[in-house]
Parts: C-alpha cells; sequence; structure tokens
C-alpha cells in the first residue's frame, strides 16, 4: 500500500516503471530474432557505441549550450543507428567471415567513447548511472522517447513478422520466395539500435544485450513453436524488469543488476526444470 | 503471342557457370516441358546444386539464358508458382524453435506479401497440405524433435502450400531410411499424376527411375536427356561394367572433352 502512495507521488518512480515496462517487452522480443539468427552479440557492439554518442553529448555540452540542454539519448540513437548501418556496410567487406564486423564496431564505440569522457574530465554520476542504469534518472522526456520508439518499433514488427520469421528460419527458402532479405534486414538491424538505446536508461549500456538474450534463452528452453517463444520471453523479460526495479528501489542499488540478476535466476530455474523432467 | 512450341516450364539455352575462373557448368541447354517428372543426376560436385540456384536466381550464370514459364528470369516475379525443397540438413538449424505449422505456413508468405496476414483460408491451405503430407498429428510438434523423413514431409508441404506448378527438389533423400524413400518417391509420383511438373536432383540412380519420365546428367555438361526407357538401357549396360554412377559419369566426360 505504502508503495503504491509512493509511487503516484513521485513522477521519477512513475518514469523509471514505464519505461521498464515498455524496454522490457520490447528487447526480449527483438532479442528472439538475434538469438534464432545467432547475432546476439550485435546488441553489445550497439550499445557500446550508444555510449560514445552519450558521451560526445555530454562532452559537448560542457562547450556548447545548445548540447547541455538536448537530452543525450538522442545522439546516443543517432550513434546506435549509424553504428547499425557501419555493421551492415562491413558485413559485405569481410563476406566469408560476417561476425568480424561486430568486434570492429564494439571495440570502436568503446573506444571513442573512452576518448571523450576523458576529453570531458573524466567520470561523472550522469555516466554511471548510464552505464548501468537508474531508478531515479529517467526523466520524462526519456519516457516519451521510450514511447515513441515502443510504438514504432512494435508496428514494425506486425508489418515484417512474417519476413523476419522467414528469414531467420531458412534464409534461402526466403529468398526464393521473394522476400526482400537486405530491406528486411536492414530494418531489423535499425530496430535493434533503437531499443538498445532506449533500454540503456534502464539496464544501463554494459547490461542492455542481457535483456535481449537472457529471457529469450528462458524462453527457449520450454516454448513450443515460434510465437510461444515471444511470448515466454516477453514473460520473463517483463518479470525481470519489474522485480529488478522494485528491488533497486529498497535496497537503492543500480536497477541494471538486479534486473539482469532476477533474468539470470529465471533462466536457472527454466534449466533445472526442464533437466528434472 | 506465345509459341505453342516455347511452352516450356523451364528452358536453359546455352547456360554457363563459373566459380572465379573454374567452370562448373558449361553450355547447358535443357528444357522441362510442363507434367514432366525429370530426374537430375550426377556425380558429388558436378554442379547440380549450382545449376539449381541459377534456375532459382540465387546466382548469376556468366553466360547464357535461363526462362521460366516462358519469361526471362530477371523479369520473372511469380515465384509463388514454383516450390523449392533443398537438401534438408545444410538449409535449416534443427535447434530452431517453430512448429510444423509454423514451418509450412511460410511457405505462403510470398504470396501473402508484404502488410498482410494469414487469412482463415491460409490457415486451412496449410492444414491440407500438412495432411497430404500425412503429418497432421505432428503439427503442434517443433521442426526439430520430428526424424529426418518427418522433417523432410514438413519442407514438402512447405513447397506444396503455395499450389505450385513447379516443383524443384535438391536432394531430398539425403539422410532419410530406405522406406521412406520409397514411399517419398510415390509421393511425387502421385503429385506429377495431379499435374505438378517435377525436377528432383540426386546422386542416387536407383529408385528414382521407376517414377521419372526423363532423366538428364550432368557433370559440368549435360548429357543425357531422355525418356526412362533410353536412360534405363544405357543404365543396364554401365551397370554390367560394374559401378552404375561412376561408370556414367566417366563415359560422360571422356565424351564431353
Amino acid at each position: 500500500m505504502e508503495m503504491i502512495s509512493v509511487f503516484l507521488q513521485y513522477e521519477f518512480l512513475q518514469n523509471a516503471f514505464f519505461s521498464g515496462i515498455m524496454v522490457g517487452f520490447l528487447a526480449p522480443i527483438l532479442g528472439v530474432f538475434l538469438v534464432v539468427r545467432r547475432l546476439s552479440l550485435i546488441a553489445d557492439a550497439l550499445s557500446h557505441v550508444t555510449l560514445s554518442g552519450i558521451a560526445f553529448s555530454l562532452l559537448l555540452g560542457k562547450h556548447v549550450l545548445f548540447f547541455a540542454t538536448l537530452n543525450p539519448l538522442y545522439l546516443g540513437i543517432a550513434f546506435s543507428v549509424a553504428g547499425a548501418l557501419l555493421i551492415e556496410q562491413l558485413r559485405t567487406v569481410y563476406k566469408t567471415y560476417q561476425e568480424l564486423s561486430i568486434p570492429i564496431i564494439l571495440s570502436g564505440g568503446i573506444g571513442l567513447g573512452v576518448v571523450f569522457i576523458s576529453l570531458a574530465d573524466g567520470f561523472n554520476t550522469d555516466l554511471f548511472n548510464y552505464l548501468f542504469g537508474s531508478v531515479i534518472a529517467v526523466t520524462r522526456s526519456d519516457l516519451w522517447t521510450i514511447t515513441i520508439i515502443t510504438v514504432a518499433v512494435t508496428a514494425l514488427l506486425i508489418i515484417f513478422y512474417k519476413e523476419l520469421f522467414f528469414l531467420s528460419f531458412d534464409e534461402e527458402q526466403a529468398i526464393v520466395s521473394g522476400v526482400n532479405k537486405r530491406l528486411v534486414h536492414l530494418i531489423f538491424i535499425i530496430m535493434v539500435a533503437l531499443v538498445i538505446a532506449s533500454s540503456m536508461r534502464i539496464v544501463g549500456i554494459l547490461l542492455v544485450s542481457s535483456l535481449m538474450t537472457l529471457p529469450v534463452a528462458a524462453s527457449m528452453r520450454i516454448a513450443k513453436g515460434f510465437k510461444q517463444m515471444f511470448l515466454f520471453a516477453i514473460l520473463f523479460g517483463q518479470l525481470s524488469v519489474i522485480i529488478g526495479l522494485i528491488s533497486a528501489y529498497h535496497l537503492n542499488l543500480a536497477p541494471g543488476g538486479t534486473i539482469v540478476m532476477t533474468a539470470v535466476i529465471i533462466l536457472l530455474i527454466t534449466i533445472i526444470i526442464k533437466r528434472n523432467r | 503471342m506465345v509459341n505453342e512450341e516455347e511452352n516450356y516450364v523451364i528452358n536453359i539455352q546455352n547456360l554457363s557457370f563459373q566459380y572465379g575462373t573454374r567452370a562448373v557448368l558449361d553450355n547447358i541447354n535443357l528444357k522441362v516441358k510442363e507434367g514432366a517428372f525429370l530426374g537430375l543426376v550426377g556425380p558429388n560436385g558436378s554442379g547440380k546444386s549450382t545449376l539449381i540456384k541459377c534456375i532459382l536466381g540465387l546466382l548469376q550464370p556468366t553466360k547464357g539464358e535461363i526462362r521460366l514459364f516462358n519469361q526471362s528470369l530477371s523479369k520473372f516475379k511469380q515465384w509463388d508458382k514454383i516450390g523449392f525443397v533443398s537438401q534438408k540438413a545444410s538449409s535449416f538449424n534443427t535447434g530452431f524453435p517453430a512448429s510444423v505449422f509454423e514451418v509450412v505456413s511460410m511457405g505462403l508468405f510470398g504470396k501473402v506479401g508484404l502488410f498482410r496476414f494469414l487469412t482463415k483460408q491460409h490457415k486451412e491451405k496449410v492444414r491440407e497440405a500438412i495432411e497430404l503430407v500425412g503429418m497432421t498429428e505432428y503439427m503442434k510438434q517443433n521442426i526439430g524433435e520430428l526424424s529426418g523423413g518427418q522433417q523432410q514431409r514438413v519442407f514438402i508441404a512447405r513447397a506444396l502450400v503455395s499450389d505450385p506448378q513447379l516443383l524443384i527438389l535438391d536432394e531430398p533423400t539425403v539422410g532419410v531410411d530406405i522406406k521412406s524413400v520409397n514411399n517419398f518417391y510415390a509421393m511425387l509420383s502421385q503429385l506429377n499424376k495431379k499435374g505438378i511438373t517435377l525436377l528432383l536432383v540426386t546422386h542416387d540412380v536407383s529408385g528414382m527411375t521407376d517414377h521419372v519420365t526423363a532423366v538428364a546428367c550432368l557433370n559440368k555438361h549435360l548429357h543425357f536427356h531422355g525418356n526412362t526407357k533410353d536412360f534405363e538401357d544405357n543404365h543396364r549396360l554401365s551397370a554390367f561394367h560394374g559401378q552404375e554412377v561412376h561408370i556414367l559419369a566417366h563415359n560422360h566426360e571422356k565424351r564431353g572433352q
């Protein structure tokens, strides 16, 4: 009871909670496609690129008034999408070693981020919040951005579900039946970039990819069919975010850690249950 | 406009294909009439799969022309007229969590198109296709839990669900036990009798000749193209010498050079 009145009283708690619900919905859905296409590491690469975008925005904010008032999330999103397009470009450069594009972008992203952070005169709490997530730092502007991304990505997913499903299962056959692989893949990776940038407020850059993979890994153990994969992944994603956020608030911890640990525990439970059967 | 003479489902003229400098296919000419059941045989590495990929537009031929349903391949858009079943082992990951129903419904995605969804009628078609290959009781099971033969039936159902007029099968019986193979060929014959044109690619000559209406042999060049009777005479002759497929291929190579 006390919790609800506290929740209604403080805007920052509402921001964190609603953002968390949306992120806990989107990240596992895109995660399903990432996992079955064996691209889970792309999430890591793009989150590090997002970090360099945010560091760049914080750096500019010290010198240019415009950037001091701009939400750093915007430049983070821009960097993330640019990184996604770069990965696609690199995949065509290394045709036989396509996965190389991921570590290249990952290290490039973190390297650039570190340079910006040093130039901006080192760590501060802002950056800490971006790395590990925060219950109190989510603003109304963040919430609105995440809402817009959620609506857009959900619409795109509904439109391209068939094509994504077919491409993930059997690329050759999908192309033969007329699926435009390049277009669908491009849209997909941009969606991933958007979701990573928006998840980062809640779980933090270093842990975004776990929200995309752990619920899916747990779902995979028990799902029958592809649709069930989504249902269980979303369920586990929501459980992780809600339990994680509440315990982070009460224990005064960074939510990234509590959310991911909840997801790990759920994963362990599914593994044990499946083994005992 | 369509000349009676030219009414072929597949018409390949002077087709050549090279991987780098290595010629894989050399001056191939192949015509497949509507309603035919053509068996395309050849040893491993003879370019069978390359030829199929050229027909499906997955590879660009170095030279020559391919026409499908009297249309040049570059302009051909009606891919739902063509069903394709690829070599089972190579083309999908067995752990993929998709049910039989979901896999078969993929066959309709090209036909349904972007921005549209499967309707009730589509779902009914999926059920019919699954029934046709005798997999109804496994409809809700994950594809990875089935045996090789059962998986292959599911992939046939997926190829059939869009009512194709041409069905192309690339080594469909690899990893499938003998009894299932016989049932499988019987099923193909039935489909052929219903008017579907079939192109079956295989390196396994035995068991196939009872069912197909024509046979072509491929080993870089296309060597033999005629009805089954001619092929069997030829086949018996080479079998007399010992190993059937190898001798066959060997002879061709000499003649071709």
